[in-house]
């Protein structure tokens, strides 16, 4: 499950992310990070069974957690199912089915954006 | 064995004319043979559904009172052609918009007007005896317009080249975007399920014949520009009532840096009359075979990585040299069988009427000749700098400081024993050299090692891009060797092409 935390550094360069690896033994993944000198916005990647207690101790430590279930949204009207996204995007969201329809599989998006300036019909957009 | 027009026809009437789409016709042949699929198939419908740039429509808009001969006219803020007398106009769909750039343009308009939006008119003239009006805002629904009629100069490429990029940054091109060192391919096209694979000796499709596009019956009105049959590259000019149509098929697109384009659904019937048109019909993608071009390569001829076949194209991925490349398709195969699907049930329940073969042919041998330059465009070499300073990587950077001074210029070229490029240091780099500790003392602790370079035979526009692009004001000029034989700066550009160069 992916995870968008935001936290603020004013109350020190608290190590969160490895404290937590650390108590919970839940292996997170970090697939971006935005970090400057006041705040942080970083996604994680955490295994679905694991993600309540991850949750959780974020929560506990003063970050803001939100849990991204469509990263990338597409908008089925502007859609005609041309397929240019799927060789844009680094995580291979997109893929045709069988009838030449796109099927995404949001939930390995790492919200790059590639793919938004590629689509010809502007149909993608990030979650915000 | 032959089979007469007037007999499918007739089949159409009565309602039993059986109808295919291109894509089943190999299984039909396969199973029934030639002779038998030409007994049991009347008509092929194709189809394909893609980004078609050379596309829009003529518009008479009625006279106003007082009335206006139109100078200039915009809808919706996209300039319209309107050298075709008072109330006349051509819009264009990749015209952009004057406010909104490459977001909205002519493909825009034309998708609102047939989603059933107002378009805001706007039109100024000097005004003259018989139309003294100087200027008018109007709003006009699609049907207040007296016609709408599209007109496209250059649809329905019979295939086109796939596009990669081997450069090191991504391209924004009208085949869409091209990740850097070859990232991914990129293509257009049905493949066999579009018209003109599908009788490439122009014989059943021709001046007259009745077509799908955009939702409505339209008609091919002969060869497209840049028409290039003999090899394999013909098109089409074809035209249809806007009124009819429907935004489905219609729709507007925007190739991010390159700009507006629209998406035209077209099909074509293809009466079964004989044995030849059975054979084409059941042409497959593994038998269109297209050029993988490397648009990293800025020119005309631009350099073809390999041949691919649609088979290959479709399949999601293609081999590259060592790599697998994925594939990304522009047009829309979905929307492409629902084109040819859409002609069959028309011709099936006799909406279309009947079937009709050219009136005029298309030249079948038609070839598209690169244009006349009578003014070769300007080449490196005419506006270079010949005397270059340059320095030896050894060289103590306050030696290159002495000789940036000297020679009043910012970038010294960077050069090994040999002669060879190695590097490129700028007064920046040794300002900065100095500044930060002192602890550097030769040119090449110091020097930049991925050198942005040129050569004596490059257009002059390219180069410019290129210190566009990396945002630098100097470029040096190398041989096939890699010896430095110019200098171009930004300033050499500013005398060509004026201020816009002078940093
Ligand atoms: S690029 Fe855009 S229009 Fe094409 S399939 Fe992807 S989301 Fe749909
Ligand atoms: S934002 Fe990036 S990772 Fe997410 S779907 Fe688009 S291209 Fe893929």
């Amino acid at each position: 499950m992916k995870l968008l935390i935001t936290f603020s550094r004013k109350g020190g360069r608290e190590p969160v992310i490895a404290r937590i690896v650390k108590e919970t033994g839940v292996l997170i993944n970090v697939e971006k990070a935005n970090i400057d000198s006041m705040a942080g916005e970083m996604l994680i990647d955490v295994p679905d069974e694991d993600a309540s207690v991850v949750l959780e101790r974020m929560e506990a430590a003063g970050v803001s957690v939100r849990v991204l279930e469509d990263a990338i949204v597409r908008d089925e009207e502007e859609c005609i199912d041309c397929g240019a996204c799927i060789s844009i995007c680094p995580q291979e969201v997109f893929s045709f089915d069988p009838d030449w329809r796109i099927r995404l599989h949001p939930g390995v998006c790492v919200l790059c954006g590639k793919c938004v300036i590629a689509c010809p019909h502007r149909a993608l957009s990030l979650q915000q | 064995m032959e089979k007469s027009l007037e007999l499918i026809n007739t089949r159409i009437r009565d309602g039993n004319a059986r109808v295919v789409a291109a894509e089943e016709m190999p299984s039909i042949v396969d199973e029934l043979g030639e002779e038998g699929a030409l007994k049991e198939v009347d008509v092929v419908t194709t189809g394909t559904f893609g980004a078609m740039c050379s596309s829009g429509a003529f518009f008479n808009f009625g006279h106003a009172d007082p009335p206006i001969r139109m100078e200039r006219v915009w809808l919706n803020d996209v300039e319209a052609y309107t050298g075709i007398a008072a109330v006349d106009a051509y819009l264009g769909a990749t015209q952009q918009s004057a406010t909104q750039g490459e977001e909205y343009g002519g493909a825009h308009v034309l998708e609102d007007l047939l989603a059933g939006n107002a378009v805001e008119l706007q039109a100024t003239s000097r005004g003259t005896d018989c139309y003294p009006r100087r200027s008018i805002t109007t709003e006009l629904l699609l049907e207040d317009m007296n016609q709408a009629i599209m007109l496209n100069p250059r649809n329905a490429f019979q295939r086109y080249n796939a596009a990669t990029n081997s450069t090191d940054r991504t391209l924004y091109t009208y085949m869409g975007t091209l990740l850097p060192r070859c990232g991914n391919i990129s293509y257009s096209g049905a493949g066999s399920l579009s018209p003109l694979p599908n009788d490439p000796h122009f014989r059943m499709i021709g001046s007259g014949v009745p077509i799908f596009l955009c939702g409505a019956e339209g008609m091919v009105v002969g060869e497209g520009t840049q028409h290039a049959s003999r090899g394999g590259f013909g098109n089409l000019m074809v035209t249809g009532d806007m009124k009819r149509m429907t935004n489905e098929f219609l729709r507007a697109a925007t190739m991010t840096g390159y700009g507006v384009t629209a998406y035209v659904g077209l099909g074509v019937p293809i009466p079964v009359v004989d044995l030849d048109v059975v054979r084409h019909t059941a042409v497959r993608d593994e038998d269109i075979l297209v050029d993988v071009i490397d648009y990293g390569v800025a020119r005309r001829d631009r350099p073809s990585r390999r041949k691919v076949s649609y088979a290959e194209l479709k399949s999601g991925s293609v081999e590259l040299g060592e790599e697998v490349v994925r594939t990304s398709s522009l047009s829309s195969y979905r929307m492409a069988r629902k084109v040819a699907d859409r002609l069959k049930e028309w011709i099936e329940t006799g909406s279309m009427g009947d079937l009709a073969l050219p009136t005029r042919r298309i030249n079948p041998e038609g070839v598209s000749r690169p244009m006349r330059e009578t003014q070769q465009a300007p080449r490196v070499r005419e506006i270079m700098e010949r005397q270059v300073i340059s320095i030896t990587e050894d060289e103590e950077i306050r030696t290159a400081a002495k000789r940036l001074l000297k020679g009043e210029t910012n970038h010294l070229p960077v050069l090994d024993k040999d002669g060879i490029l190695v590097g490129i240091v700028t007064t920046y780099d040794i300002s900065k050299a100095v500044v930060q500790d002192g602890k550097h003392r030769c040119v090449r602790d110091i020097m930049t090692r991925k050198v942005v370079k040129t050569h004596p035979d490059e257009p002059v526009d390219i180069a410019a891009r290129k210190l566009e692009q990396n945002n630098i004001s100097a470029l040096p000029v190398v041989d096939t060797a890699n010896r430095v034989v110019g200098m171009l700066t930004a300033i050499d550009l500013g005398k060509l092409f004026g201020r816009r160069w002078m940093k």
